[in-house]
């Protein structure tokens, strides 16, 4: 049985960020997964906001952990090579009554202590971004405010973790914990795999009271919260340079129209509390919602601009909060109720997760082979936006590959999956999550065949074996005879 | 070699080839295909069905051999053929038109070329595009993806199957997987007529005892990791779900044949303006885009229902950059084209004075018994009768020359006495 200083269960934003800032110490830690992929739960459908750090009152742990967050994005881009952008945020309102609102909240964002927050009037605002609403009257400008794909984000921070020593099981569904004698916990999978560690780190998202309570421990309850997101065309990506709210609700920041660092706009989420924690339908009562929001902000969104549609779960905790600390149970620490801001917080969480583990004893000694960056993608993408080609003739020499194009909508070339494949992602959405092949206006139905293809060229894996994302969820299912005859 | 080239014809298939014949034909040295796949032919290898070619060669072949009798045209000439290389960029600088071309042999080159002729084709829309709720599971594909994986690679979807829209790739595919022995449930059609040639209805459905759900729709899909079932809702005259009159029926694949959309984001780099009903280029007689020496044809231009007509309209558009390389396209000034009642979409939007020219319309609604008009300060200058008009069949006429610069309205109407 392999023994581990620490376990991390859960490879979301949470349990990545965590392993990643863990992953500098010379210390055994490894990341469990059920998924066949990383950031497969709720983290792969994040709206992928850098917020600035004013929806939550101060004193809560979410409002300390998202401003700490906030700040650590530079120098994580730097390192790990995501895209991200601080292109700011805007509240905006329509009456007096959603005015007062933003005053409170610009109110709150400066105990807060969220830097350069402006309450603006319609001159400025209409310059900002022509095409808002003509109906607003103001709104709250918060400049600090980014954007990131969340999926990238986190592939990058296991990819960097993994670089330093991190062990990761995906398809791994925790079955049960056990503490031993002296102290250390035996974790068993459904499949028969047995670890054991000194500390266990509760990062399960949706599924993180399920996992607390096979330690034994019962002190809280997650309940899903279905957000649903409509993805627009790249032909509208300038409809907004900055993310848009609403004045916010009780149980939301709202519906939101958000650029996104690819180029696209998205608009949503929906907040709607369901029972089931795998129910990650669309609806047509949710397409409406989203719409009639998003364009009484922005006018001009249309639906015929969707190019696809999605749903993820919030892991709404009981009070709240963020659950994050020492339980009953000595050496299990809960990271739990991770729901919005939780990816900006994450790195704040995996430095406050850090903390505790030292208080209780794990001693971390920086390790001198630590290497914090990870080598990016190279995207033809980019160099046709910047038109930058001799650029990319000169980063490129010597690969092929990277003069085939395999996805047409989002000029992914074949050198691209390539690399996905051998950063470990084998099905057809984690290709599609780590290089953006199939994410684009045709939805993978002229570069589908390729990426199987590819993949199973790399990784002998029959195409009719071959998943969208993990077992049953085969996209082709029965071979007739042998290839294309004109090849 | 040399990067300033003649004329860049980007796509291979049917409108790029019969677009790169005309221009030898024409005389035009130094013309250039651009072809993003391995081999030329485009969509048609993959149509290994019959019925094409009816019109332009008097006789029934299948889409490869379609596309062969064009290759070993296009094989005679001295065009140069770049497969394995997609155009990924297009820009006009100081005048000239620049492609910038990703090849599997050459990498990554700059070309510049006096004339472009636009033949990239057309896109299926996906479930993204029509926005059919429910859960998101593996097994629903678009009818063209699951045509590529049948008859190229030699894959089965899976075996209980049910196709939404009645569009022409859906009909043939619902032939197709019924002979390799799947269970095809049904084909689901949200508008009270279908969307595909009639003789495709009778040929693939009412042959093979396919139902037909016409004014009915996908409401719901079911499954977690594979589809296992959806729910079919009836439509009422509003387009709205009628939800007393909804059933589901179990499947393990969804095939969706819900219309096709030119793929212009290329062109739309170049500063082409798009039609809105056509969603390709806007286009004058000589099938000249808004960007002066880039000429579009085919289902990047609009989308057509046979393939002859592809390459009628590739002809009439590699003639015309014929000419502007030659420079002897000297049109200005032309007379506007109004699209009137029942017309979905037409094209030209602009003919000119003294010539002929053939034009291409879809009406937005069957109807029986009607005229086709073509009026001019209320006078008609063409008209025909109709017996019945169909939005799955395009409708072309020549419209005779004339004169003056009053723009020609287009319309159905019932007969005039």
């Amino acid at each position: 049985m392999k023994h581990f200083d620490v376990i991390i269960i859960g490879a979301g934003v949470t349990g990545a960020a965590i392993a990643r800032q863990l992953s500098r110490y010379s210390i055994k830690t490894a990341i469990i997964e059920k998924e066949t992929d990383v950031s497969f739960g709720t983290s792969k459908a994040n709206s992928g906001i850098i917020h600035a750090g004013f929806h939550s009152p101060p004193g809560m742990l979410k409002t300390e952990l998202c401003i700490k967050g906030n700040r650590s994005f530079d120098i994580l881009k730097e390192e790990l090579g995501f895209s991200f952008e601080r292109r700011g945020e805007l509240v905006v309102a329509f009456n007096d009554e959603e005015l007062q609102i933003l005053k409170n909240l610009y109110a709150q964002g400066i105990k807060n202590r969220v830097h350069y927050l402006e309450l603006i009037g319609t001159a400025r605002l209409r310059e900002m971004e022509p095409n808002l609403s003509e109906d607003i009257i103001g709104a709250l400008y918060a400049p600090t405010a980014g954007i990131v794909e969340p999926y990238e984000y986190c592939f990058s921070l296991i990819e960097n973790a993994r670089q330093n020593g991190v062990a990761m099981f995906v398809n791994e569904k925790v079955a049960v914990i056990a503490k031993q004698l002296f102290g250390n916990f035996v974790i068993e999978t459904d499949s028969g795999l047995k670890v054991s560690a000194r500390f266990i780190v509760n990062a399960a998202g949706l599924h993180a009271d399920e996992i607390a309570s096979l330690a034994g421990i019962t002190s809280f309850a997650i309940t899903p919260r279905k957000g649903e997101e409509y993805l627009l065309d790249r032909r509208v990506g300038n409809l907004v340079t900055r993310i848009i709210f609403p004045v916010p609700t009780k149980d939301s920041k709202g519906m939101l129209v958000i650029p996104t660092v690819e180029g696209t706009v998205m608009v949503g989420p929906t907040a709607e509390n369901i029972n089931e924690k795998d129910n990650f339908s669309t609806t047509r009562e949710g397409l409406r919602c989203v719409f009639e929001n998003a364009k009484k902000m922005i006018p001009g969104i249309r639906l015929h601009d969707v190019i696809t549609s999605f749903s993820g779960l919030r892991p709404v905790a009981t009070g709240d909060d963020f659950i994050i600390g020492t339980t009953s149970v000595q050496g299990f620490i809960n990271a739990a109720g991770i729901q919005s801001p939780g990816l900006t917080a994450s790195p704040a969480i995996a430095q406050h997760v850090e903390d505790i583990l030292v208080k209780e004893g794990l001693s971390l000694k920086v390790k001198s082979s630590w290497n914090p960056k990870r080598t990016p993608f190279i995207k033809l993408r980019h160099s046709i936006a910047t038109r930058d080609y001799a650029g990319y003739i000169k980063n490129t020499a010597g690969n092929p590959g990277y003069n085939k194009l395999v996805c047409r909508c989002e000029n992914i070339t074949e050198a691209e999956v390539t690399e996905a494949v051998s950063r470990g992602h084998t099905t057809l959405d984690g290709i599609k999550f780590a290089t953006r092949a199939g994410m684009g206006r045709c939805q993978g139905s002229f570069c589908t065949y390729r990426v199987l293809k590819l993949l199973e060229q790399q990784t002998g894996i029959p195409i009719e074996k071959i998943t969208k994302k993990g077992g049953g969820s085969e996209i082709i299912k029965f071979p007739m005879g042998k290839g294309a005859p004109h090849e | 070699m040399n990067n300033n080239i003649n004329v860049a014809i980007i796509g291979g298939g049917p409108a790029g080839l019969a677009a790169a014949c005309t221009l030898y034909e024409q005389g035009i040295c130094d013309v250039h295909i651009f072809e993003r796949e391995h081999v030329l032919g485009g969509v048609l290898f993959q149509c290994i069905h019959n019925g094409f070619g009816i019109h332009h060669f008097k006789e029934e072949l299948t889409g490869p051999e379609y596309a062969e009798r064009y290759i070993q045209k296009v094989n005679k000439t001295d065009t140069f053929v770049h497969t394995d290389t997609a155009v990924i960029d297009l820009y006009r600088e100081n005048e000239a038109l620049t492609l910038v071309l990703l090849g599997s042999k050459e990498g990554l080159q700059v070309f510049t070329a006096r004339a472009v002729i636009l033949a990239m084709g057309c896109r299926e829309r996906n479930r993204g595009n029509i926005n059919i709720p429910g859960s998101r599971p593996a097994g629903i594909m678009t009818a063209g993806f699951a045509q590529r994986m049948v008859n190229l690679e030699g894959y089965l979807p899976g075996k209980e199957i049910i196709i939404l829209g009645s569009g022409d790739i859906g009909l043939i595919m619902a032939r197709r997987l019924s002979l390799e022995g799947v269970n095809v449930q049904g084909v689901v059609e949200i508008q009270p007529f279908p969307g595909g040639l009639t003789r495709n209805i009778v040929q693939c459905l009412n042959d093979f005892h396919i139902p037909l759900y016409l004014s009915h729709t996908i409401s719901n899909i079911f499954g977690k990791q594979r589809i296992d079932s959806v729910e079919i809702t009836a439509i009422d005259n509003q387009l709205e779900p009628d939800t007393k009159n909804r059933f589901t029926l179990p499947c393990d694949t969804l095939l969706l044949s819900v219309g096709l959309v030119p793929e212009n984001e290329l062109s739309v780099k170049a500063g082409v303006i798009l039609d809105e009903a056509t969603r390709g280029p806007v286009v004058d007689a000589n099938c000249m885009t808004t960007v002066p020496g880039i000429f579009a044809c085919g289902n990047v231009l609009h989308v057509h229902d046979i393939v002859d007509y592809v390459s009628e309209e590739a002809a009439r558009a590699a003639r015309t950059a014929a000419q502007f390389v030659n420079k002897s396209l000297t049109d200005k000034d032309g007379i506007r084209m109004l699209a009137g009642n029942l017309v979905r979409y037409m094209l030209p939007t602009k003919v000119y004075t003294g010539k002929p020219t053939i034009v291409s319309l879809r009406p937005i609604t069957p109807v029986e018994d009607i005229v086709l008009y073509a009026k001019r300060n209320g006078e008609i200058v063409y008209k025909k009768k109709y017996q019945k008009i169909l939005p799955s069949s395009m409708i072309q006429f020549e419209l005779p020359a004339l004169s003056g610069i009053e723009p020609v309205e287009v319309f159905f109407a019932g007969e005039e006495t």
